[in-house]
């Protein structure tokens, strides 16, 4: 342990830790730009300078290591100086952009020039001129001018997934970010670079000019990517999701996600979504509403008898959905098949993140009872198909339609399904009911060491107002501007709060979708059953009642991070 | 009654209508004629009024009319870099904003550029913080819609090339 002193405050740290880290620790922000606390040290952007006592010049904060009695000031006359001519000397060749730069709003360069800069420059020649639109690979676009060679993407590769894809050419005020000749930026994580970039110098080709950062609500989520469910938000304006970035958690996914998982917003947004609940009428399906709907299967399962029925519920859908299924099943059908598809892609993992299996849920689906009893899982309920054994398919939130013969055997039963989008099971339905996406509902997934974690509403669902979602924040709590970009004060822009239905960008497409666990207590209560679940944590109410896998766990505990289930 | 002087002393005066009017006064006529006289000697000054909507009124550069989009007259297009200041600014929230990708210099313009003139105030703020001098508000202010709908005013109605524009953004530039 180190005793050291900064500001005035003395506080004991651990040993190893360097200023800046001890610092944070007692929550002084020492601005920096090349510091990440993923990535080596490389102090080359000055900007952490401190003054500490003892020391002939300042100290870069970021490389020096606390020593006992140490005395460090980080707020005086010297400090500032040092500071506002970092800045300076940054901006001499940084392009006038904020207006039409993606980083603006969210920018290191930004807040620390308004913060702790001169507010004036010196510099009055022609600024050096780089290119503005270089594509670095299928999803980046590099603006050179922006670049302040902090070289944290350079760490990034070189570090992190260890497949080196920039680097530095030239020196001084020529110096290009760069690929190496005839390469392209092609890694599955390479849009992590987007996200560390202290400014705008390396933008997302799909999200490019898009929206700006302020205008969007940022909702706390989980991917549905994979099975790794790595923590990330979801960025909306106008009720359209416009990114996906992730949010930290050390536990799961660090600072981190895959290129992948950035792009799993875009069948919430697509055209072949279900907006309506749909019945087959004359051999076509009609949109109708959810009484009808509801109606409709309630009375395709009442004139079925047990096993007659064969139940699929879905690793895409939430732990909540999964064990009311699997509960209307085994309670209410009294059918013994129960089972869900796995869609595992073999060799698609790496040690990273990315897992083979692209589901999030499909642990969840199995520990909260959507499980096949021996003899009675999805070969079986497919050779069931062929002896003609069952009456009807209900099938929740997949698309079970995994070749021809299954398609073809689907036209000899009733199928109810639910669906997000359009696929092929869908074609086959007597009932469709629309369900909610993971970015309409709320409810958790477990990923595949058992974390379960929980998904809020981002796109608001037709039967749900912006008010609904309100968490006020309460007086006092707004932190004082650091020039450090908290994603979670971002949240609800003004935009969002204010609308009303008379304005064009407050009534973005309100799709009328109910998370499956609502419809299915709708269906079973028709079938005679008495289900009260008023809200998605009732049903995991429930789940932490009788999974014991579950035990003891609630929303609450959950949290923005997550929690283990007991795995003894 | 009360009556404050410039002092800011304030003394009281009782009103006794009857006995403060004097002879003359009460005998009415008079009085009825010397405000005539004051009517009619108005005829031969110069207007003050306008004979609305035949004649119209030609306002002052710093007059705040209904904000447009400057088309420059070089380029052709708006000057517009859609950066969304002035939705940000907006006290009113009358402006929205969608941007895009554009292959000429600016990089970034405008895909769809509203103004709810129901909502407008005409402070003025977009003008100020637009940092292209891209908005500016106009000598206009007459605005007639007869929906909720036609009142949001889309690039099509605000979009003014710059000549048209002269007066206001010479006078912002002295203002500057
Ligand atoms: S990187 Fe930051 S400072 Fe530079 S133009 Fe973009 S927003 Fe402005
Ligand atoms: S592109 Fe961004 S992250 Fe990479 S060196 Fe430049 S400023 Fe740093
Ligand atoms: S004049 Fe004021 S109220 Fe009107 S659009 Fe501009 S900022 Fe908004
Ligand atoms: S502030 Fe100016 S440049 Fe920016 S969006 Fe508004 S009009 Fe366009
Ligand atoms: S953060 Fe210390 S030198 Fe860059």
């Amino acid at each position: 342990m180190a005793k050291i002193t900064i500001d005035g405050k003395t506080v004991e740290v651990k040993d190893g830790l360097t200023i800046l880290q001890a610092a944070q620790e007692i929550g002084i922000d020492i601005p920096h730009f090349c510091y990440h606390p993923a990535l080596s040290i490389a102090g080359n952007c000055r900007m952490c300078l401190v003054e500490v006592e003892k020391m002939p010049k300042l100290a870069i904060a970021c490389a020096t290591r606390v020593i006992d009695g140490m005395v460090v000031y980080t707020q005086s006359e010297k400090v500032k100086k040092a500071r506002q001519a970092v800045l300076e000397f940054i901006l001499i060749n940084h392009p006038l952009d904020c207006p039409i730069c993606d980083e603006a709003g969210e920018c290191k360069l930004q807040n620390y020039t308004y913060i702790y800069g001169p507010g004036h420059s010196r510099f009055e020649e022609e600024k050096a001129h780089k290119p503005k639109r270089v594509p670095l690979g299928p999803n980046i676009v590099l603006d050179v001018e922006r670049c302040i060679m902090c070289s944290r993407c350079v760490r990034f590769f070189d570090e992190i997934v260890k497949d080196p894809q920039l680097t530095f050419t030239q020196r001084g005020d020529r110096v290009v970010l760069t690929t190496f000749p005839g390469k392209r930026v092609d890694n599955p994580y390479s849009m992590n670079i987007i996200d560390i970039c202290p400014v705008g110098a390396l933008t997302s080709k799909d999200f490019r000019f898009k929206e700006r950062t302020w205008n969007m609500t940022a909702v706390e989520s989980v991917c549905p990517g994979c099975a790794r469910g790595c923590n990330v938000y979801l960025w909306v304006r106008n009720n359209q999701i416009l990114r996906i970035t992730p949010r930290v958690n050390l536990e799961v996914n660090r600072y981190w996600m895959c290129d992948y998982g950035r792009f799993t917003y875009k069948p919430v947004n697509s055209d072949d979504r279900i907006k309506n609940p749909m019945i087959k009428v004359n051999g076509e399906l009609v949109e109708t509403d959810w009484e009808i709907a509801v109606e409709t299967a309630a009375s395709i399962l009442k004139s079925v008898k047990p096993d007659e029925v064969a139940v699929l519920g879905s690793a895409y859908a939430t732990n909540e959905d999964n064990y009311l299924l699997q509960k209307f099943a085994k309670s209410v059908l009294k059918t013994k098949y129960v089972d869900f598809l796995r869609h595992v892609k073999d060799g698609d993992e790496d040690n990273f993140l990315i897992r083979a299996d692209k589901t999030p849920n499909s642990y969840g689906a199995y520990l909260v009872g959507v499980r096949s009893n021996n003899g009675f899982g999805f070969n079986e309920i497919v050779e069931g198909l062929r002896t003609k054994k069952f009456k009807v398919v209900y099938v929740m939130d997949d698309d079970i339609v995994l070749n021809d013969e299954i398609y073809s055997l689907l036209d000899e039963v009733k199928v109810i399904v639910h669906a997000t989008n359009k696929n092929k099971t869908v074609e086959k339905a007597d009932v469709v009911f629309a369900s909610a996406s993971f970015a309409e509902k709320e409810g958790t997934f477990t990923n595949f060491e058992g974390r379960v974690q929980k998904i809020n509403i981002a796109v608001l669902p037709k039967d749900y107002e912006p008010w609904m979602l309100y968490k006020p924040r309460k007086f006092g709590e707004v932190k004082p501007n650091t020039g450090e970009i908290n994603k979670a004060n971002l949240a609800l822009s003004r935009l969002f709060k204010f609308g009303t239905q008379f304005d064009r960008w407050a009534s973005g497409e309100r799709r009328n979708v109910k998370p499956s666990w609502w419809v299915i207590m709708q269906v079973a209560n028709k079938l005679g059953a008495k289900f009260t679940y008023a809200s998605s944590s009732d049903v995991f109410k429930e789940i932490s009642e009788t999974i014991r896998e579950f035990k003891g766990l609630s929303y609450d505990l959950i949290g923005d991070e997550g929690a283990m289930i007991n795995k003894n | 009654m009360t009556q404050t002087k410039i002092d800011g002393r304030a003394k009281t005066r009782e009103i006794k209508r009857k006995a403060n009017l004097n002879l003359l006064e009460r005998l009415y006529l008079p009085e009825i004629f010397k405000g005539l006289s004051i009517t009619f000697r108005q005829i031969f000054k110069p207007k003050f009024t306008f004979e609305y909507p035949d004649v119209k009124w030609q306002p002052p550069a710093s007059f705040r009319g209904r904000p447009v989009l400057v088309v420059d007259d070089e380029t052709g297009v708006e000057r517009c870099v859609a950066c969304g200041l002035c939705a940000r600014v907006c006290p009113a929230l009358a402006i929205e904003v969608v941007a895009d990708e554009t292959e000429l210099d600016k990089e970034r313009y405008p895909k769809k550029f509203e103004i709810n003139m129901l909502r407008c105030i005409y402070c003025g703020l977009c003008e100020e913080v637009c940092p292209e001098e891209a908005i500016v508000m106009s000598k206009e202010y007459e605005l007639v819609f007869t929906s909720r709908e036609e009142a949001i005013f889309g690039k099509d109605k605000l979009l003014t090339p710059a000549s048209k524009l002269k007066d206001r953004l010479e006078f912002l530039r002295k203002m500057r």
